[in-house]
């Protein structure tokens, strides 16, 4: 195969996914193959976090929790930094699957911010001796959870779905300012909250083996994103497109 | 990319260029009061209001952990290298309480210097290890003479 119809059938692929019914299809497929890997990691980031780790020489057994705290609260900031490129594409390019892209992920992404900072206030009693305080790092994660609600609710209030797939992308893309805000808090500020533990300049204040659950556990957190986003996707489009002859063949048809 | 989405996208880019300028010019405006803390040497210098309640940041340093009386108020004294803040707190301390660890005192600043702290609250330095390996490590570490939201920066 020559380069040039390698590109065009790239290409085609490419444009193929703007249609509704073949994406459908497809990531039925694609699903399986974010399941699987999620599924494998969690479960051992899990049994790795809780049995195989050694404690850590200051806060004893109380830092397992981590592995599920931070990546949940890198997955919080990583979603929603897709949801603003999808904003974009959405604003620009006009396609309906990056508007469903950000219906579906918003709810994902709201829970790993909740599930973030409710890990992270359980964690604070015994070690900070708090479970809340107002610095930097804390409330600008707050504030993304509010983002995440404001996305759903924006998206709940408006009947038509293209007026309101819209407003949720320039929602995204206005509150993607926070993201670098919440990084970047511990730096510009003095806050309760410590530093990062992890850089991809500056490597690590972690021990490696307790650091490769840490990312099996980013990694599985990454790929259930992927997952329960793709499904989110899949009820949207059936949703929306309910009243489509596709639809209804592939309902008929089971 | 046709001209329509080309012009589409420039809105874009100026409305995210725009946010996040303003957003730079609010948080450089608010830079005192996103702090969560104050540094014994920021208190040293007077850039610290006196007569309020504030919040002060650092490592207890290194043999100052003193427990006059009855055994609930605790004497000692928080340093950040360059200056070191007496403080008098009476109550129960957070677990990680404990010679060079970061900490947080709230309270006032007396007219004799001490700082009067009616809540402690530990800051964890972000770096993880097992009890073997810090015992290891134990003989030379210096970081007892960072600043706290400095530590392991490096």
């Amino acid at each position: 195969m020559t380069s040039f119809t390698m590109g065009k059938s790239l290409r085609r692929r490419f444009h193929r996914l703007g249609s509704l019914p073949y994406f459908y299809d497809v990531s039925a497929r694609w699903a399986i193959w974010l399941a699987v890997p999620a599924v494998v990691c969690i479960a051992y980031t899990v049994i790795a976090g809780l049995v195989l780790v050694p404690p850590d020489y200051q806060q004893g057994d109380v830092f397992r929790i981590l592995y599920i705290h931070v990546p949940s609260a890198w997955l919080s900031l990583f979603a929603y930094t897709t949801m603003a490129g999808a904003g974009v594409v959405a604003l620009v390019w006009r396609l309906k699957l990056a508007e469903i892209f950000i219906v579906a992920a918003a709810p994902v992404g709201a829970s790993f911010t909740g599930l973030a900072l409710v890990t992270g206030a359980i964690w604070g009693e015994p070690t900070w001796g708090t479970y809340w305080v107002w610095d930097a790092r804390l409330t600008s994660e707050l504030i993304l959870l509010f983002l995440y609600l404001g996305v759903i609710a924006l998206h709940q209030s408006i009947a038509s779905p293209r007026t309101a797939g819209r407003a949720c992308a320039l929602l995204s893309i206005v509150g993607v300012i926070n993201v670098p805000i919440i990084h970047y808090s511990v730096v510009w500020w003095t806050t309760l909250h410590q530093g990062a533990t992890l850089s991809l300049s500056g490597g690590s204040h972690m021990e490696s083996d307790m650091l490769w659950p840490l990312l099996a556990g980013a990694l599985g957190f990454s790929c259930l994103f992927g997952w329960l986003t793709l499904w989110g996707m899949r009820v949207q489009l059936l949703w929306r497109e309910r009243r489509s002859r596709w639809v209804m063949r592939r309902i008929v048809n089971g | 990319m046709t001209r329509t989405r080309r012009r589409r996208l420039l809105l874009v880019m100026c409305l995210l260029v725009g946010l996040g300028g303003a957003c730079a010019l609010i948080l450089i405006a608010f830079r005192q009061d996103m702090l969560y803390f104050h540094e014994p040497s920021a208190i040293a210098a007077g850039d610290v209001p006196i007569n309020t309640r504030f919040r002060v940041g650092g490592l207890v340093a290194a043999g100052s952990v003193e427990r006059p009386g009855d055994g609930l108020s605790v004497q000692f004294k928080i340093s950040d290298c360059t200056a070191t803040v007496p403080v008098r707190y009476r109550g129960t301390l957070p677990d990680l309480f404990r010679e060079g660890q970061g900490v947080i005192a709230y309270g006032k600043l007396m007219a004799d210097g001490e700082f009067v702290a009616d809540r402690i609250l530990a800051k964890h330095d972000s770096s993880y290890m097992s009890p073997d390996t810090a015992q290891a490590l134990k003989a030379g570490t210096s970081d007892a003479c960072l600043p706290a939201n400095r530590q392991y920066s490096r």
